[in-house]
C-alpha cells in the first residue's frame, strides 16, 4: 500500500513521528498507528502463533486478528493494542507483538476515572441507523446518550460514497451530529466502546480519552474513563462486520478485508500499488470502484457468481477495470513474506495476477455480541448467512445493520422505527420526522462462499483463524475426532479463544464445520462470543480505587487522639484500631503488659467507638428481638442491659452481644466491630422478608456515638470526676444497668455498666463529633490515677484473663452456644431462630468441638493461633483433638493463656494434650478458660475502692 | 518468626520462636523435639522460586480421535446425569474401576458446557477438616498421573499456590489450615511477607496498600491444569471404554416406581437404568425437583475473566481471600482470575459487573505489574453451594438414585477423586470411605463438615 498524493481526513500539515520497533517513521495527525504503517510501508507486523508466518493488517476495525502492537509509553507498556485503534501520536513507539505481549512494573502516573450517566435512550453506534435513531429520539425531547466506538461518527458512511438528502453521507453526518451536539439533553461519546450490556438497561462504556496526549500534556484529563450507563431503553445500532474468503496462504500481509481497504483510502488515502478484489458481494465491487477513481491500478475484482454482481459490477465495468468470474485458491509472497501474486481459479484455467493489496469480501454479519451475550435470540439470515439477532432483549431496540437490515435507505428507516418503538415505550410523543431519501444502487444475492478448497488438497495453510494459526485442515481433524459440537470445534482448534475472540473466524469456522460434518449451516451456529466486546486494560476497570479508595478506611472520632498519642493501628474490616500505645523505648511486651497493669490495678481507657450499635425500636421490637437473641428479651427491665447471643438458622453462633432496654418499646443493641454490619443484614433480611407485617425499626447507630470504655478498679472515681451528677455508687448503679445524664460537661451522655475485661467499666456514649472532647476529659479526669489508654493487644490478653470469647476467633462456622459455653443464656422456654437445629443429633453428641480454656506446661511458651492439638505425636496422620483458637501471654498472672476448642473439651479438663509447632511439640493442659475472678466481684465493682 | 513482626501476634517476645527471618523453610520443618522424628517430610521451596515450564498448547495435541456419538440405546445399567468433568469422571472410573461399561451419560448440552470450562483450574488439598483433607488429597494424588492415566496431557502443573492474608485474624486462620494439614501429611507451609516476596515476586508486599500482606499459607503441590484438556481426556477414556457419551440429551423427568428410579425421560426418548447418577452441579436443584426430593443446594452465578497472552509473570497461584481475588497465569500465558461469587440466585451463567471492578481493583492492589493487562473475556459459571461448603455425595430418598453434587467454588480440582468416589457409589450401592461423611442427610442431623473457611471465595 502506499499514500496517494491527497485525500482522505488525514491533516498533511501535521506529520507526526513514531517508532516501531526502533525504526522512526512519521505519518500525519488523523492517523491511526494503522494507517500510519501502512502509509510508512510497514506491512509485515510480525510472525504467527506456532507456523512463524509472516502477518499484517487485516482490517481496520473489530474483525482485526493480527494488526497487533506492544505500545510503550514513557511511563507504562501494554500488550496487544490493536494498531487500528490507537490514534497516532508524536513520538508514540511501538514493538513488534502481534500475539504475546509482555508486561512491567512502571511508575504509570495515568489517571483512569469512572463517571455514570441516566438516560431515555442510549444509542450503541453513529452509522446511519443509529444517528436516525438518535435524531428521532432527540427530536420527541427524550434524554439521549449516543455511544460510537470510532473517534469519529458516521460508521460506513465514514468509508462509503453515498448521496443522503441530496448532499454526500459526510455531510450528512456531520450536520446530524451538529444537531444532536446542540440538542438540550444529548450527550455524544465518541472514541467509545460499549464493552458489555447488561440487564436493567446497564452498559458498561469505556472511552478513551488521553492517550494520544503527552503525559505533560493531559492535564486533568484521564486516559480513559469508564462510563456506567443505566438507559431505560437502548437502540443497537452496532452495524456488521465483515468477513473473510478462506483459501491457501489467505494470511499474507496485505490480504485485508474489502471494507477495510476502503476505509483506509478514504480516511487515510491509502491504496494499493496494484489491487485485486475478491468478493462474493456485490460491496466488494465499491472497493474496486473507490480504487480506481482514486487512481490506484486495479488488476481485477474476481467474483464466484456467474450472474452476480448487478449494478456495482456494471459501474466496475464501465470503467475499465476487469471482472473474472472465479475463485482465488491461492496467494504468492515476496521476499519479505507481503502478497506479491494472487492465483485465480476461473472456467477457462489459473491465471496469476500481480497485487500487493488483495481486498476480500465474504460477506457481513452483525456485531451482535451485545445482544447474544446476555442470550439474545438469533436466526439464522439465509442473505447474510449469519446469524442475526431476532427477539430483542426486554428493553433492546434493534435497528440497522445488525438486525440484517441491508441497503441504506432501509438501515436510516430502521433506525427511525427503533427510535419510535422506543418513544412508544416511554410514552413520550413523537415528532413526525421524514427519513431522508436515498440515491444508492440495489445490490443482487451475495454467494454463499466461505472457503476455496485449495488446489493442492493442502488445507493446512487455508486460515480460518490468523490469530491463532488454526486451519481447513484443522476443523477437519476435530471433526474427524468426533468434535461435531461448534465449542468443541472452537475448544480442540482453538479458533475463537485469540486476543480478537476470533470475530473474522466464527462464522467460517461454523459453516466448515457444517460442510464437514454433513449438516445444515443453520443447524451448527457459531460459538458463542463473551464480554467485552474489546480487550478491557484493567486500569480502567479499577479506575482510582487504589488504596484508601480501594476500601474506604474508618476511623472514630477520637482517632486524632489515638495518633497524638502515637498508637500502632491495625485494621479491623474497614476500621483502623489501636493495637497498642508504645512509649519510647518500650518492648511491645512491655507496652501491653503496661497497660493491662493499668486496667487491673488502676484504671485504662479505651476508645469502642467501633463496636456496632444498633437501635431497635416499635410496638413488636420486644418481639423481635425474643425471636433472634437466644435469652430472655422480655424479661429485660427498663434501664437495664443484658448479655446475650443470636444464631444462625443451624444453631450456630452469629454474633454476641448487649441488648440494652431504653425505653419499653426501645432498644439499643451492640455487635462485635467485625460483625455490626451483618447482623443490622440479619435482622432486616427477617423483618423483610419473614415478618413484614411487624412494627419495628432497625437503625445502624455505630457512628452516631462515640463510645469510651472507662476500666479499672478506679473507673469510679474516675467517673465521679466526670459525671457528678449521676450516682455512680454500688446500689445505685449496678452492673448492666444504664443511666442518662451529663457526662464531661456533656447532657444526655449514656452510660453502661457493662465490661469486656473482667473489671469495674463503665461506657460512656455521647454524639460522635464530641468523642474527642469526652477522652481528653477522661484524660484528665484519670490523671491523678494515672489512667492509661489501651488498645486492641491488652484487651486480647485482658478478655482472654477472664475467659471471653470473642465470636469468629474463638468459635467457627458450627459452633453452638452450648459448644462456647453459653449454654446458661439459651432460654429452654421461648422460641427463637436457631433452636429447632440445637436439638438435631449432631448438636447434642458429647465429642462436639466445645471451647476450653488451656495453658502451656512451660508458662512461658505463647502458641501461635491456628495450632492444632493432639493427644499423641506420631507419624501423620494424626488425630486432631482441637485447635487453639486465642493466646496471649498474661503479665498480670506471669504466664501463657490459651483458649482452644477441643473434642468433647469440657468433660477433659485437666488433660494434656500436644501442639507439634514449627519449633517442637508444646504440651498443654486443660483447664477453664477464666483465670481472673470468677465470681465477677471485680466486674460487679465489689473490689474497687470503698463506696 | 522475623523479630520485626514481633509483637503483631503478642507472643514472640517472651521466648523467641523465631528462626530468624526468611529462613529456608526446611529449618524451620516440624519435629518432634528429642526423638527427632519428623512429622512431615519438609519439602524445601527455597531459594528457589517455581519456574513456570510454557507449554504451548497446540490443536495438535488434541487425540486424533475423542469419542463416539452414538444413539441412545433403551436401556443401560447405569445413566449419569451430566456430562461435565465429574460425569464423565464417574463413567470412566466405572468402566476402568468397576468393569461396568454399559453406562451412559446424558448431556442436555454439549460435553463440558458447564462449569468445567468455566472455572479457574485450581487444583489443592490444603482443606480443613478431617473428612475433607483426605478426599482432595486423594485427588491431587489423582491429578499427578492423570495424563498418563488418561494418555492425554491435562498440562497439570504444579507450581504452587498462596493464599494471603491481610490481618491477625485471617493469618489465625491460614495457619490453621497449615497446622492441619501438617497433621494430616499433607504439605502445607507458613510464608512471612518477604518470603512470599520471594516465592512470587510480583506481589506486593509494601505497607503502603489498603491490606497490606501479612503473610500467606503455600502448598507447594498445588497447581493448575488445563480444562479443555481434562474433558477431552476424560471424555476420550470413557467412549473408548465403552461408554456412551450422549449429548444434546436434556433430562426432563424420571422413571420412579415404588421408590426406586427405573429410568430417565429424555429429549432423545426414555432410557432405562438400574442406576441413575445426578451430577447436575448448578443445576442439580432443577433435577432433584423433577425426582421428588429437594437438597440444600443454592445456585449462585460466579465469575472469572482471562487477560490477554503476556510473558510469563506470575510462577504460582496466588489468592487472597479477604481481597477476593485469586489469580494464576495459564500455561499459554494469559492471566485466569476468579472473584467472589454473586450475591444473588441465578441459573443465568452470568453476573455482576461492578464484581468484576472490585477484583480487578483488588488485583492491582496485590500485583501492580498487571496494570496495563486487559481484560478479555468474562463469564461466569453456576455454583451449587451447600451450607457447609462440602459436598453431597451419596443416596437420596430415592433407591437407586445417587447424587453428587454441592462442590460449589472448588468442583474442578476435585474431578479424578469425585468420579472415583461416586463410581465406587454407584457400583456397590455404599459410599467409599472417602465420600461415606458427606451425606445428604447431615443437614438434618447437623453433622456438618464446614469448610467455609478453607475455601475463603475460592477454590
Amino acid at each position: 500500500m502506499k499514500r496517494l498524493e491527497s485525500g482522505g481526513s488525514i491533516r498533511r500539515d501535521e506529520e507526526l513521528s513514531f517508532w516501531y520497533d526502533g525504526k522512526r517513521y512519521t505519518g500525519f495527525a488523523g492517523d491511526t498507528l494503522a494507517s500510519a504503517l501502512l502509509g510508512a510501508g510497514v506491512h509485515v507486523l510480525g510472525s504467527s502463533v506456532s507456523l512463524g508466518r509472516p502477518r499484517g493488517i487485516m482490517a481496520a476495525r473489530l474483525e482485526e486478528a493480527t494488526g497487533f502492537v506492544q505500545l510503550v509509553t514513557p511511563d507504562a507498556t501494554e500488550p496487544l493494542v490493536r494498531a487500528s485503534a490507537v490514534a497516532l501520536y508524536e513520538g508514540l513507539v511501538a514493538e513488534s507483538r502481534i500475539v504475546r505481549g509482555y508486561v512491567e512494573e512502571r511508575e504509570d502516573s495515568a489517571r483512569f476515572d469512572k463517571r455514570y450517566a441516566h438516560c431515555d435512550i442510549c444509542v450503541i453506534g453513529a452509522g446511519p441507523a443509529g444517528l436516525m435513531a438518535a435524531r428521532v429520539a432527540v427530536a420527541a425531547g427524550a434524554r439521549v446518550v449516543v455511544v460510537e466506538a470510532d473517534p469519529a461518527p458516521g460508521g460506513a458512511l465514514l468509508r462509503d460514497d453515498v448521496t443522503i438528502a441530496g448532499t454526500t453521507g459526510a455531510a450528512w453526518v456531520h450536520s446530524t451530529w451538529e444537531a444532536l451536539g446542540s440538542a438540550d439533553d444529548c450527550r455524544l461519546l465518541t472514541d467509545a466502546t460499549v464493552m458489555t450490556s447488561l440487564d436493567h438497561g446497564g452498559l458498561m462504556v469505556l472511552q478513551r480519552i488521553g492517550r494520544q496526549l503527552a503525559v505533560r500534556e493531559r492535564g486533568g484529563l484521564p486516559e480513559m474513563r469508564l462510563w456506567q450507563i443505566r438507559a431505560r431503553r437502548t437502540i443497537l445500532a452496532t452495524g456488521m462486520l465483515e468477513r473473510p474468503i478462506v483459501f491457501q496462504d489467505n494470511d499474507r500481509p496485505g490480504i485485508m478485508l474489502a471494507s477495510a481497504a476502503r476505509e483506509y483510502l478514504a480516511r487515510y488515502a491509502l491504496a494499493p500499488e496494484a489491487g485485486v478484489v475478491f468478493t462474493s458481494t456485490d460491496d466488494g465491487y465499491r472497493t474496486a470502484l473507490a480504487w480506481h477513481r482514486a487512481g490506484a491500478r486495479v488488476a481485477a475484482v474476481v467474483d464466484p457468481r456467474h450472474q452476480g454482481g448487478g449494478a456495482l459490477r456494471d459501474a466496475v465495468r464501465a470503467c475499465g477495470v476487469r471482472c473474472i468470474t472465479g475463485v482465488v485458491e491461492g496467494s504468492g509472497a515476496d521476499a519479505e513474506g507481503r502478497l506479491a501474486t494472487v492465483r485465480v481459479h476461473t472456467a477457462r484455467g489459473i491465471e496469476t495476477l500481480r497485487a500487493d493489496v488483495l481486498a476480500v469480501s465474504g460477506g457481513y454479519e452483525p456485531a451482535s455480541l451485545l445482544h447474544t451475550e446476555r442470550k439474545g435470540r438469533t436466526r439464522y439470515d439465509a442473505w447474510w448467512a449469519a446469524a442475526v439477532p431476532d427477539v430483542p432483549l426486554p428493553g433492546e431496540g434493534i435497528a440497522g445493520g445488525v438486525r440484517g437490515v441491508a441497503s441504506l435507505a432501509a438501515c436510516l428507516a430502521d433506525g427511525a422505527r427503533a427510535a419510535v418503538e422506543a418513544l412508544g415505550v416511554l410514552g413520550l410523543a413523537i415528532a413526525p420526522m421524514e427519513t431522508p431519501v436515498v440515491d444508492e444502487v440495489s445490490e443482487s444475492e451475495p454467494a454463499q462462499l466461505w472457503r476455496v478448497p485449495a488446489p493442492d488438497g493442502d488445507e493446512s495453510r487455508s486460515f480460518v483463524d490468523l490469530h491463532r494459526d488454526a486451519t481447513v485442515a484443522g476443523v477437519s481433524r476435530a471433526v474427524n475426532a468426533g468434535a461435531t459440537h461448534i465449542e468443541h470445534i472452537k475448544r480442540y482448534t482453538l479458533i475463537g479463544t485469540g486476543v480478537e475472540q476470533g470475530r473474522a473466524a466464527k462464522t467460517n469456522s461454523g459453516v466448515l464445520a457444517a460442510v464437514l460434518t454433513g449438516r445444515d449451516v443453520s443447524a451448527v451456529g457459531t460459538s458463542g462470543g463473551r464480554p467485552p466486546v474489546e480487550p478491557m486494560l484493567f486500569a480502567a476497570l479499577a479506575g482510582r480505587a487504589s488504596r484508601e479508595r480501594f476500601v474506604p478506611v474508618r476511623t472514630t472520632g477520637i482517632h486524632p487522639s489515638h495518633e497524638a498519642l502515637s498508637a500502632v493501628f491495625e485494621p479491623a474490616g474497614q476500621w483502623l484500631r489501636p493495637s497498642r500505645y508504645p512509649r519510647p523505648g518500650e518492648t511491645v511486651a512491655g507496652t501491653v503488659g503496661r497497660e493491662c497493669r493499668a486496667v487491673r490495678y488502676s484504671v485504662g481507657l479505651m476508645d469502642a467507638s467501633t463496636l456496632g450499635k444498633i437501635d431497635v425500636r416499635g410496638p413488636d421490637a420486644t418481639w423481635f428481638l425474643e425471636q433472634l437473641y437466644v435469652n430472655g428479651i422480655g424479661s429485660i427491665p427498663v434501664g437495664k442491659g443484658r448479655y446475650s447471643a443470636m444464631c444462625r438458622m443451624d444453631g450456630s453462633l452469629l454474633d454476641d452481644g448487649l441488648v440494652l432496654r431504653l425505653e419499653e418499646n426501645r432498644y439499643f443493641v451492640t455487635a462485635s466491630t467485625g460483625h455490626a454490619a451483618a447482623v443490622v443484614d440479619w435482622m432486616e433480611e427477617w423483618l423483610q422478608t419473614e415478618w413484614p407485617e411487624r412494627r419495628v425499626w432497625v437503625t445502624p447507630v455505630t457512628e452516631q456515638f462515640a463510645t469510651v470504655a472507662i476500666v479499672g478498679p478506679r473507673a469510679r472515681e474516675v467517673m465521679t470526676v466526670l459525671a457528678p451528677g449521676i450516682d455512680l455508687s454500688r446500689g445505685a448503679f449496678p452492673f448492666l444497668a444504664i443511666r442518662h445524664g451529663t457526662v464531661a460537661g456533656m447532657e444526655g451522655a449514656m452510660v453502661a455498666r457493662v465490661s469486656f475485661s473482667g473489671e469495674l467499666a463503665f461506657e460512656v456514649s455521647v454524639p460522635w463529633d464530641r468523642g474527642q472532647t469526652l477522652w481528653a476529659a477522661a484524660m484528665s479526669a484519670g490523671s491523678p490515677w494515672r489512667i492509661t489508654p489501651y488498645g486492641l493487644d491488652a484487651l486480647q490478653v485482658l478478655r482472654m484473663e477472664k475467659g471471653y470469647i470473642i465470636i469468629g476467633q474463638d468459635t467457627e462456622a458450627t459452633t453452638t452456644p452450648y459448644d462456647a459455653g453459653l449454654g446458661w443464656m439459651v432460654s429452654k422456654k421461648k422460641a427463637f431462630v436457631g433452636k429447632r437445629s440445637l436439638a438435631r443429633p449432631a448438636m447434642l453428641r458429647p465429642d462436639r468441638a466445645q471451647l476450653v480454656g488451656f495453658v502451656t506446661e512451660d508458662p512461658e511458651v505463647v502458641l501461635p493461633e491456628g495450632a492444632g492439638l493432639v493427644r499423641e505425636v506420631h507419624e501423620p496422620p494424626m488425630v486432631i483433638e482441637g485447635h487453639v483458637s486465642s493466646t496471649a501471654y498474661s503479665a498480670t498472672l506471669g504466664r501463657s493463656l490459651g483458649l482452644a476448642l477441643v473434642r468433647g473439651g469440657r468433660a477433659r479438663l485437666g488433660e494434656r494434650l500436644f501442639a507439634p509447632v514449627e519449633h517442637g511439640v508444646i504440651p498443654v493442659m486443660l483447664v477453664d478458660p477464666v483465670h481472673v475472678d470468677p465470681e465477677g466481684k471485680k466486674r460487679d465493682g465489689w473490689e474497687d475502692t470503698d463506696r | 518468626m522475623p523479630a520485626s513482626q514481633a509483637g503483631r501476634r503478642g507472643f514472640e517476645s517472651h521466648r523467641p520462636l523465631s528462626a530468624g527471618p526468611v529462613a529456608p523453610l526446611e529449618r524451620r520443618g516440624f519435629c518432634l523435639g528429642a526423638a527427632g522424628l519428623p512429622l512431615v517430610v519438609s519439602r524445601r521451596i527455597f531459594p528457589t522460586p517455581p519456574t513456570v515450564a510454557i507449554r504451548l498448547e497446540h490443536a495438535e495435541h488434541n487425540p486424533a480421535f475423542l469419542w463416539r456419538n452414538p444413539e441412545p440405546k433403551p436401556s443401560y445399567d447405569v445413566v449419569i446425569v451430566g456430562g461435565g468433568l465429574h460425569g464423565l469422571s464417574t463413567a470412566y472410573y466405572l468402566a476402568r474401576n468397576h468393569g461396568i461399561t454399559n453406562v451412559a451419560v446424558v448431556e442436555r448440552g454439549w460435553l463440558g458446557n458447564g462449569n468445567a470450562v468455566r472455572n479457574t483450574t485450581v487444583i489443592r488439598s490444603n482443606y480443613l477438616r478431617e473428612e475433607s483433607m483426605p478426599l482432595y488429597e486423594f485427588s491431587l494424588q489423582l491429578w499427578s498421573t492423570f495424563g498418563q492415566e488418561l494418555d492425554h496431557d491435562v498440562l497439570f502443573d504444579p507450581r504452587g499456590m498462596l493464599t494471603l492474608t491481610h490481618s491477625r485474624g485471617e493469618a489465625a486462620a491460614a495457619r490453621r489450615t497449615v497446622y492441619a494439614n501438617r497433621l494430616h501429611g499433607i504439605d502445607a507451609e507458613w510464608l512471612e511477607p518477604a518470603e512470599v516476596k520471594q516465592y512470587c515476586p510480583i506481589v506486593n508486599i509494601s505497607p503502603d496498600v489498603r491490606y497490606p500482606v501479612y503473610g500467606a499459607s503455600l502448598q507447594a503441590r498445588a497447581g493448575i491444569a488445563r480444562h479443555d484438556a481434562v474433558v477431552f481426556g476424560l471424555a476420550r477414556a470413557a467412549s473408548a471404554l465403552g461408554v456412551d457419551l450422549i449429548q444434546g440429551c436434556e433430562v426432563t423427568g424420571f422413571n420412579i416406581v415404588d421408590g426406586a428410579v427405573r429410568g430417565v425421560q429424555t429429549t432423545r426418548g426414555r432410557i432405562a437404568a438400574g442406576r441413575v447418577g445426578l451430577v447436575g452441579a448448578g443445576r442439580t436443584t432443577l433435577l432433584t425437583t423433577m425426582a421428588g426430593f429437594d437438597v440444600p443446594i443454592q445456585s449462585y452465578p460466579l465469575q472469572a475473566l482471562v487477560s490477554e497472552i503476556f510473558d510469563q509473570v506470575l510462577p504460582c497461584v496466588v489468592m487472597s481471600g479477604a481481597l477476593h481475588v485469586y489469580v494464576s497465569q495459564a500455561h499459554k500465558g494469559e492471566l485466569v482470575m476468579g472473584a467472589s461469587r454473586d450475591n444473588y440466585l441465578s441459573y443465568a451463567q452470568r453476573g455482576s459487573f461492578h464484581l468484576i471492578e472490585s477484583q480487578i481493583q483488588a488485583a492491582l492492589e496485590l500485583y501492580p505489574i498487571m496494570k496495563r493487562a486487559h481484560v478479555l473475556r468474562t463469564w461466569a459459571g453456576i455454583v451449587d453451594m451447600s451450607p457447609d461448603a462440602s459436598p453431597i455425595i451419596g443416596t437420596t430418598p430415592v433407591r437407586d438414585l445417587y447424587l453428587n453434587c454441592g462442590w460449589g467454588t472448588g468442583g474442578f480440582k476435585a474431578t479424578p477423586a469425585s468420579g472415583w468416589v461416586f463410581a465406587h457409589t454407584l457400583a456397590t450401592g455404599e459410599p467409599h470411605a472417602l465420600n461415606a461423611p458427606f451425606r445428604l442427610d447431615r443437614f438434618e442431623t447437623g453433622a456438618l463438615i464446614d469448610e467455609h473457611g478453607a475455601g475463603v471465595s475460592a477454590h
